[in-house]
């Protein structure tokens, strides 16, 4: 069976596994990261999304085989060692924006690289815009764009340190 | 650390778990030695099964056991049952066709199982179910409501003549029909109620493991109601006695009703671990999802309304198709009758209504409960029936509405349709409502938008709906099969610190949260001493589970009613530690003093004492501070209020922009209020949803073709506006709390009204009404089929 080598979370795994295994299948069967969730077949949801080499990616939808050599970010590897939340997870909870929170890590991985791809700033309509392949079906967006809208500046002046 | 009792928006503390990759979801649990089960589903609405030929599939690599219907049958695996039972019009019980969990003989709708390949990896089961050879004749299918009522059609069960699960009426034909012998005026609507399909984000799971020391049986699973499910697949399906049974749903990503059922696969799976020793798992793929999970909604309507020359409501006559699917999931059969027919007097004074349910079996999935479940589709009816009334008699549709609201002075009100409303306040939530969607100001919205080429419409639903669910005799007297109190228990630790037990269960609603926020109000415990258990019958003394926004009225009423206990056995213990009288003790602020005195102990003093019983009235007294208390509702509690939606049409497209909705609600006593906007909000998305967007699919063969997120159309962040949610709350009167429940409200209002702001925007081109949803290239062939005649005028 091939191999891939890959980090996760800053930790680095040699793994075997079937050529068609995807990386969520890895991510969660293989290495025991359950954050990772799996809403759908067919690439709409984004309960999946990671953070491969740095840009948000719905780990269905690639295989375990094409993150060979990448260093891979998943919902476990936000917050910092001694737990201190990831602001945009501090958002989340500040603004209310999960109920059952099975969407939310994929979603708080979509949000984290669509702040970063916009240091000038996010209107709402952009906001939208860049969740258009995350579905949630409890909150109604409304909380979620409120909680990114506010995490922006924190990010930002975190960088800008 | 500020206020964190009833009142205080406290950030939740399910939330660093969710927000970390903490969670615990049922597909998260992996147990030794575990086995994967695939579901070979029927990819055909109706046909006989001639044979299964598994031999190919057995021999397939990693393969542990096929089973197939026969072999559970052979082992005396009962039928999934039914959990309510309606009666006919002439007092026969309805139609109750078998509901094997692996079908035998037939299939009958589109993911009807038909076998279950166990191996020793997902993808070895899954390769293996490929090479199962089954051998059908096919059969003629019927999806849709009108082709299933009309002479000769397929029956879908042998024996049930016509389809007709059930033929109900509530009140009297022959007065109803004298009503509108008299009438000014009747105003008719045929309307539908489009079927949708709930996909929760979390597909379902299910995990059941054997322990062969104890002959303990574990079911995991993504359930709304643990305890329930321990009832019915324990009792009636595979004959394990509650004691042999843990039922566990653990984290659980969105229920919205589709949750709540017992499943076939949570049997399949518990059977075959005792079959083969051996832990068995099952998890939904979406796909799978969206054709065995229970839909809702679809109703086909006539409703009329008979009117005096003022336009104030005479009576109310309504015949609905309402679809059951295949075969009758857990509480259908009381969805289109008892949380339908019984909520048509809305919040209208109408003194007569009549309502003839027929329940119809289908060769679809079966349909049950979804978010609102009843109660969205008598609201959608009246709200749709008010406005129409409206634009035929060219009364303002506001003022229509005001004159024939139920007025605040009138509660308790009996409606003719069996409830007693006990609360509400129509007329403030309306006029908040216009005041904070600025409704006087639209008519400069809709010219400046006509400036920009943009129709826009304005639309108003105001609506009161019963959940709180339910008084269990009254429930019992309808067709019941369970008692639909709630449990809670309310354990003081030694130290003070408390752990609460409930039967409810939270799948996003944040009891963990809200219910310790009940504990720091009641005994003054610090919020992060309170720890909420749900969903473990291993735990839980027992509970009815959360649906029907019940969990605070009856689930949050048992947990006072305990506290009750807790503090009257703390007041007698603190008696005999402060010698003085019980009736002298009072209990405030977590301390136990007696009255006119400085002589006082904490909870935490008086638990102390109640474990380490040292100094303790042993006597007359148990050690221990640890209460369980049953709470069974008085009534059902009334939510209500006002939506109102505003919306713009790009005629060149048809293509519908949310602009502006505004919630003002009724629910009682809200305990967090941040959690309850959360729960509005949600709800209005789904209902927006239904509205514009989603929509189930059969073709006249059976075969579902809205199957997957490509072609099911959820709703998505740009779709959805910023929303303002408001309370004007009145108490629920018969509970401790005086909350009603927020969790349906936002899908029960909002659909009528995003309908009645696309017609209002349509105006000009003579639309009456138009069935949800209202999608772009349905609206575009409105406004392409109109644009001629008005252009002539």
């Amino acid at each position: 069976m091939p191999q891939v080598t890959l980090t996760v979370n800053g930790k680095q795994h040699t793994v075997e596994v079937e050529g068609r295994t995807l990386l969520v299948e890895l991510l969660r069967e293989k290495l025991g990261l359950t954050g990772t969730h799996i809403g759908c077949d067919t690439s709409q949801c984004g309960a999946c999304v990671v953070h491969v080499d740095g840009i948000s990616v719905k780990s269905c939808t690639q295989l375990a085989l094409q993150a060979d050599g990448a260093k891979v970010t998943t919902i476990e590897g936000l917050a910092a060692a001694d737990g201190t939340l990831h602001p945009m997870q501090e958002m989340f909870r500040e603004h209310h924006a999960l109920q059952c929170g099975f969407c939310t890590p994929g979603m708080v991985m979509t949000a984290i690289d669509l702040v970063e791809s916009h240091p000038a700033g996010l209107t709402e309509k952009e906001i939208r815009e860049g969740l258009e392949g995350n579905l949630c079906r409890c909150t109604g967006y409304h909380n979620i764009v409120k909680a990114i809208a506010a995490a922006h500046p924190l990010m930002h002046a975190k960088a800008a340190e | 650390m500020g206020f964190e009792g009833i009142g205080a928006s406290v950030r939740r503390k399910e939330d660093v778990r969710f927000l970390s990759g903490k969670g615990n979801y049922t597909d998260d649990i992996n147990r030794p030695g575990q086995l994967y089960a695939v579901i070979k589903r029927a990819d055909r609405a109706h046909a006989k099964i001639n044979s299964i030929n598994i031999a190919a599939a057995s021999a397939a690599p990693g393969v542990v056991k096929v089973f197939v219907g026969d072999d559970m049958a052979a082992d005396g695996v009962g039928g999934i049952p039914c959990g309510w039972q309606i009666h006919n019009q002439d007092g026969s019980p309805m139609a109750e066709p078998a509901h094997p969990a692996i079908a035998t003989g037939k299939v009958r709708h589109v993911g009807d199982p038909v076998a279950v390949v166990i191996a020793t990896t997902k993808q070895e089961a899954r390769n293996a179910a490929e090479l199962l050879e089954i051998d059908y004749t096919d059969l003629p299918a019927v999806a849709h409501l009108t082709d299933a009522v009309k002479p000769g059609a397929v029956e879908v069960h042998d024996g049930v003549a016509g389809n007709i699960c059930y033929d109900w009426a509530i009140g009297d034909k022959a007065v109803i029909d004298g009503v509108f012998a008299n009438a000014h005026k009747v105003v008719k609507l045929e309307l539908t109620n489009n079927r949708l399909i709930p996909n929760a984000m979390e597909p379902r799971v299910a995990l059941g493991d054997y322990d062969t020391s104890s002959g303990e049986f574990t079911l995991y699973t993504t359930s709304q109601n643990p305890h329930v499910i321990r009832l019915l697949m324990g009792a009636f399906v595979l004959h394990i006695p509650e004691n042999k049974l843990r039922v566990f749903a653990p984290d659980v990503g969105g229920g919205f009703g589709s949750k709540i059922y017992h499943y076939a696969e949570e049997a399949i799976v518990t059977w075959a671990a005792g079959k083969l020793r051996r832990p068995v798992k099952w998890t939904a793929d979406r796909g799978e999802s969206f054709m065995s999970d229970a839909h809702g909604r679809d109703h086909v309507s006539t409703a009329e309304m008979a009117i005096d020359q003022e336009g104030h409501f005479l009576g109310l006559r309504i015949t609905t198709l309402a679809n059951m699917g295949a075969y009758l999931s857990t509480f259908a059969p009381a969805v289109p009758t008892y949380l339908y027919a019984t909520l048509l007097s809305g919040v209208y004074k109408t003194p007569v209504i009549y309502c003839n349910v027929k329940a119809v079996f289908t060769n679809t999935v079966p349909v049950d409960a979804y978010r609102g479940a009843g109660r969205p589709e008598a609201t959608y009816l009246l709200e749709r029936l008010v406005d129409v009334i409206a634009y035929e008699t060219g009364i303002d549709k506001v003022e229509l509405r005001r004159k024939n609201f139920i007025p605040a002075d009138a509660f308790p009100y009996q409606t003719p349709v069996a409830l007693q409303y006990d609360s509400g306040d129509y007329q403030t939530t309306l006029r908040v409502g216009l005041k904070n969607a600025d409704w006087d100001g639209f008519e400069a919205r809709r010219a400046e938008a006509k400036k920009r080429g943009k129709l826009r419409g304005i639309g108003i639903s105001t609506y009161v709906e019963a959940c709180g669910i339910a008084p269990s005799a009254v429930v019992g007297s309808l067709g019941a099969r369970a008692g639909l109190y709630e449990v809670a228990e309310i354990r003081v630790h030694p130290t003070g610190s408390v752990t609460v037990f409930t039967g409810t269960h939270s799948h996003g609603q944040g009891h963990e949260t809200t219910l310790a926020q009940l504990v720091v109000d009641q005994l003054g415990v610090p919020f992060d001493q309170v720890e909420v258990v749900h969903g473990d019958t291993a735990k839980i003394p027992f509970g009815m589970g959360t649906y029907g926004s019940r969990s605070l009225a009856v689930g949050g009423s048992a947990m006072v009613k305990a506290m009750d206990k807790v503090i009257a056995k703390g007041k007698k213990i603190a008696a005999h530690l402060m010698e003085a009288s019980v009736e002298d003790i009072e209990f405030k602020n977590n301390t136990f003093t007696v009255a006119g005195t400085d002589k006082s102990k904490t909870l935490t003093d008086i638990s102390l004492a109640a474990y380490v019983p040292h100094n303790y009235p042993i006597e007359e007294l148990e050690p221990g501070l640890d209460e369980t208390a049953f709470y069974d509702p008085k009534n059902f509690t009334f939510p209500g209020g006002c939506h109102i939606a505003e919306v713009e049409i790009d005629p060149e497209t048809g293509v519908v922009a949310m602009v502006n909705f505004t919630a003002v609600d009724d629910v009682g006593r809200v305990i967090n209020p941040m959690i309850v906007e959360g729960q509005v909000q949600g709800g209005v998305a789904q209902g927006i949803g239904q509205a514009l967007m989603e929509g189930c699919g059969y073709d006249a063969d059976g075969q579902l073709t809205t199957g997957s997120f490509m072609d099911y159309t959820m709703p998505r962040a740009n779709d959805i506006p910023n929303m303002s949610v408001a309370t004007e709350n009145t108490m629920c009167t018969h509970n401790p709390l005086g909350s009603k429940g927020c969790g349906e409200v936002g899908a029960i209002g909002s659909p009528p009204a995003v309908i009645n702001a696309v017609v209002d925007a349509l105006k000009d081109y003579g639309v009456r009404h138009l069935d949800m949803p209202a999608t772009g290239p349905k609206l575009w062939s409105i406004i392409q089929a109109s644009t001629p005649r008005m252009a002539a005028e």
